[in-house]
């Protein structure tokens, strides 16, 4: 199960080992840290979003292990893909390395390309892809979006949106 | 019996669809207590002048036969200068780096104190504000229903039917060369080569298809309703363009199988002006197919509007040519 988790550190050396620890002992996979470097809260701690994959019952016995190590945890909750959209990209998709284009997203933590068609019709052709993107919410899928423009623009493909998106 | 003196200047496809439909219409106008009296009519080559009124049906015979109207070397600005009328019919080659001859017509005729109507694009996506701003100070009309969508009225749909209304953002696909190109690839499995080599032959591609392809005459069409609606001071620079040469029939196929189609869509809003081959999902109402034009307004009060029609041919565009001077001429 893939779970989304708000701590606080304090802003003193070593807390982020500190936060880490208790994952690695119950194999929680990471996938991403989102470390909010600038950002205080009220009470001077620096606000760390975690999204992990887990099995569910551990879950509990992590954060309680946080907890013991001084690390507030704000929020836990199950992260769920709540937003949809097909995109299609067009050019040397894979001359230009597709698994990049997918790793870049994959990476965020909050979107990942969970479906991929290629059409490759010939040498010196444009090839044609269409893939699937899922993502937590709407700003996150919005930022997975200017994530895959950026390298579309890098890799001069042409990126064709649904209609509904904000393009 | 109002008469509406009346020049037209440009006498290719749409010149001609206009004095077509005029001719048509005769009676209709009559009924409303308009008559049109066409004085001069121009082209390239010279005009054919009668302050009494011009036989149309000759105009249009020699025209057909001989390739010109041309008796008396006069050019438009010359003719709005020394013949006496109200309204000009302003259908010259659009031209949108320089205005062509559209622009130095707009402008004679403003300073003349005359009306225009125009399906002409080039001079309203450069000079839109100069344009408004001649029109206003000589207390003429200026409409121009013609030059985005063909026939689909939109302009005076916007501006007029659907007043008082505020409105968020116009979306669509408002040229019918791009729409017919994207529907046949699909149909036929084709390229994009193949299908517009078939275009031209059929005369849906001009021999030179750059301004349709690449999206720019959707843009311009962008910019007079970005300008004439949303009342922003917009030129073609302001526009994001990206036109559809790039589309494979894979992706048409790809993207069909999952229920959507490709389109070349136009959007503007006052935040942002943009042209771009999307996906739209097989039954919304924008997935037109063929030449088809459409476009769906955003409205606050109404919800989304959406029109649908042929955005080009001669008698087509004359509809929205006769809408405007109806609009001017009628019930006055
Ligand atoms: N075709 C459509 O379906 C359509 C739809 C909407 C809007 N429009 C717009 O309507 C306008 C006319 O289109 P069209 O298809 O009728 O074009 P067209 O067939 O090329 O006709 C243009 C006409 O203008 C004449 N002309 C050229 N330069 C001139 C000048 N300096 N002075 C006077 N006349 C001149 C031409 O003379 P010659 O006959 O001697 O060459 C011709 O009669 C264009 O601005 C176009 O963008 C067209």
């Amino acid at each position: 199960m893939r779970v989304s988790m708000d701590i606080e550190l304090k802003d003193v050396p070593g807390q982020m080992l500190l936060a880490l620890q208790p994952l690695s002992e119950f194999k929680a996979n990471l996938i991403t840290v989102l470390h909010h470097h600038q950002k205080r809260t009220p009470r001077k701690t620096v606000p760390v979003q975690l999204v992990l994959e887990t099995k569910p019952e551990n879950i509990v016995a992590i954060k309680a292990k946080l907890e013991e190590n001084g690390i507030r945890v704000v929020r836990v909750g199950e992260q769920r893909f709540r937003e949809s959209i097909n995109v299609v990209l067009i050019g040397h998709v894979v001359h230009t390395g597709i698994q990049d284009t997918i790793d870049e997203i994959d990476k965020t933590g909050f979107a990942e390309v969970v479906d991929l068609s290629l059409c490759m019709p010939g040498i010196n052709l444009l090839s044609s892809a269409l893939i699937r993107i899922d993502a937590v919410g709407k700003e996150d899928l919005q930022k997975a979006l200017d994530i895959l423009k950026e390298v579309s623009v890098k890799k001069d493909l042409l990126m064709v949106l649904p209609i509904d998106i904000h393009a | 019996m109002k008469t509406v003196r009346c020049s037209i200047l440009g006498f290719g496809a749409i010149g001609q669809g206009v004095a077509e439909v005029l001719l048509m219409k005769k009676e209709y106008l009559k009924s409303i207590g308009l008559e049109v009296l066409v004085v001069a009519v121009v082209d390239s080559k010279g005009a054919t002048i009668n302050p009494e009124g011009v036989d149309l049906a000759d105009c249009l015979a020699r025209k057909r036969t001989g390739g010109t109207v041309a008796i008396e070397k006069l050019t438009g600005v010359e003719v709005i200068r020394s013949v006496d009328h109200e309204l000009v019919i302003e259908t010259t080659p659009t031209n949108i780096v320089t205005g062509g001859a559209g622009l130095q017509n707009m402008f004679a005729a403003f300073e003349t104190g005359k009306d225009v109507v125009t399906s002409n694009k080039g001079p309203l996506t450069l000079k839109y504000g100069e344009l408004m701003e001649a029109a206003k100070t000589a207390g003429s009309n200026f409409r121009f229903e013609a030059t985005v969508g063909g026939s689909m009225p939109i302009i005076n749909l916007a501006n007029e039917v659907l007043a008082g209304n505020n409105l968020r953002s116009i979306k669509g696909i408002l040229n019918g060369t791009c729409n017919y190109i994207l529907t046949r690839m699909l149909e036929e499995r084709a390229s994009y080569k193949d299908i517009l080599a078939e275009s031209m032959e059929l005369g849906i591609a001009e021999t030179d298809p750059t301004y349709d392809v690449e999206g720019i005459d959707t843009a311009c069409k962008l910019v007079i309703l970005a300008n004439a609606i949303f009342g922003l001071d917009a030129t073609y620079k302001d526009v994001e363009v990206t036109g559809i040469t790039k589309i494979t029939p894979e992706a048409l196929e790809m993207a069909y199988e999952r229920g959507h189609v490709i389109k070349l869509i136009g959007e503007v809003s006052r935040e942002r002006i943009h042209v771009a081959p999307r996906l739209v999902p097989i039954n919304h109402p924008l997935a037109v197919r063929g030449t088809l034009n459409v476009a769906s307004i955003d409205t606050e009060l109404a919800g989304e509007i959406t029109v649908t029609g042929k955005g080009a041919g001669p008698i087509e565009t004359a509809s929205a040519i006769l809408s405007d001077l109806v609009a001017i001429y009628g019930n006055r």
